[in-house]
């Protein structure tokens, strides 16, 4: 399996997990009060931390002048390939849980796969992510309980958050070319083995959350192929606005 | 408490990567290195060192230059830096000058190797200590200020990424613990 694609899917993880934590960075001294604040901005790091260690690892497969740096603020909105369903704006309080709580039950069996991976430095960063990824699903799918089963405005600005997150969810489990061969080399995770169980966990903390299942009748994708939302490059130009301005800057 | 058993038989208790980690240090060539960072500490909970908390895994002296591998706390840990820093000063000050600090994910860090007397230290410092258990395994979680149980969890994010936020029912003081993971 050439190097080159293990490089790539790195990418790829880096990508999900940098937008992921950028827009949880976002809450920062937005939270609804000090510890929920605290939480959002500790989970951001997490993720900021992983898109780190997916990125060296890229960088070193590369071999070249590229850093961790260059692939986070060097790179244009085509370039980047994470998920769409990271890079859509904040929104409220709901859509931001429900996005994190749906990205969370998936993150974790993605996390669990990802460690038996048969490369070494992809196993040993899942290994780490992992133990986070339960104190995230913790969290995320107490908030899915407590806003869908409290008060009518809470549980109808999340069902709605559901709603429109729905047809975002679908791309998680597809495969492109790239994907199915680095997962048929047991390099890549197999994300489509993973759909049933994810609709399953996510079934039963709807019904809980007194949330109905979307109908699924609408997809939108295309994040790993560089086709995005509007909203990564407005999100873009606000990451990556010191090294536009000032390139190769440190302190 | 002393129960007779022989120490060697109480190594086997602690996890293998964490027994071997020890035993890198036991059989250094290099002893004088190891002890020169036992002055790095945590930044953040500056009364337990890298050692102590099990960041610092191997120090190596390979013609002159000193390779030092450290392994992170958790992913995103802004202290990680500060920890790297600190290991090339304190080698400096010890008169070595060629430092290398080299980042190992692998094993994955855990609580469990942060050692007895550095547990003690957190809860001296006012942190209720992580314990022994494994992430998500359910450990008696004391005040650090009065030693009651009697504590509620506010949050499980605290004022970093490693520590979760309790409160006391018995003294009302609010308190740090050290997630295990
Ligand atoms: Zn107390």
């Amino acid at each position: 399996m050439s190097k080159e694609m293990i490089k790539q899917y790195a990418i790829r993880l880096g990508d999900d997990a940098v937008v992921q934590g950028h827009r949880l960075s976002e809450w920062c001294s937005n939270g609804p009060f000090l510890e929920e604040d605290l939480a959002l901005t500790n989970v951001a790091l997490d993720f900021i931390g992983r898109a780190r260690m997916f990125y060296s690892y890229a960088a070193e497969i590369d071999g070249g002048d590229f850093t961790e740096d260059s692939y986070a603020y060097q790179r244009d909105c085509r370039e980047f390939t994470n998920l769409l369903i990271h890079e859509l704006p904040t929104g409220d309080f709901a859509f931001s849980m429900a996005r994190q709580y749906l990205m969370d039950e998936f993150g974790l069996a993605f996390m669990e796969c990802l460690e038996s991976s048969s490369d070494e430095t992809l196993s040993a960063i899942a290994a780490k992510a992992v133990k986070e990824s339960r104190y995230h699903l913790r969290r995320s799918r107490d908030w899915m309980l407590r806003l869908g089963d409290g008060t009518e405005e809470s549980h109808n600005r999340l069902q709605k958050a559901v709603d429109d997150l729905w047809g975002y969810t679908a791309e998680i489990f597809e495969l492109d070319e790239l994907e199915q061969g680095l997962a048929n080399e047991g390099i890549a995770v197999d994300t489509t083995a993973l759909k049933s169980n994810w609709e399953t966990a996510v079934a039963a903390v709807l019904g809980e959350a007194t949330i109905d299942v979307p109908q699924g009748d609408w997809s939108i994708r295309g994040g790993r192929q560089g086709m995005h939302t509007e909203h990564l490059g407005h999100m873009l130009s606000n990451l990556q606005f010191m090294q536009r301005a000032y390139p190769g800057q440190e302190w | 408490m002393n129960t007779g058993v022989r120490s060697t038989d109480r190594i086997a208790l602690l996890p293998v990567e964490e027994h071997q980690r020890r035993q890198r240090r036991a059989d250094s060539t290099c002893p004088q290195l190891w002890d020169a960072l036992d002055s790095v500490k945590d930044p953040e909970i500056p009364v337990i060192s890298i050692w102590e908390l099990g960041v610092l895994q191997d120090v190596e002296l390979r013609e002159g230059a000193v390779i030092v591998t450290i392994t992170p706390t958790y992913s995103g840990c802004p202290a990680m830096g500060v920890m790297a820093e600190d290991v090339v000063i304190a080698l400096r000050e010890a008169g070595y000058s060629n430092t290398e600090v080299v980042t190992r994910l692998a094993p994955a860090w855990s609580t469990s190797w942060i050692m007895d007397e550095a547990q003690e230290a957190l809860r001296e410092y006012g942190i209720a200590p992580p314990g022994r258990s494994c992430a998500g395994e359910h450990a008696e979680i004391c005040c650090p200020q009065c030693g009651s149980s009697n504590v509620h969890s506010v949050s499980e994010f605290g004022s970093t990424a490693c520590k979760a936020l309790y409160k006391c029912d018995d003294c009302s003081e609010p308190f740090d613990r050290f997630k295990p993971i």
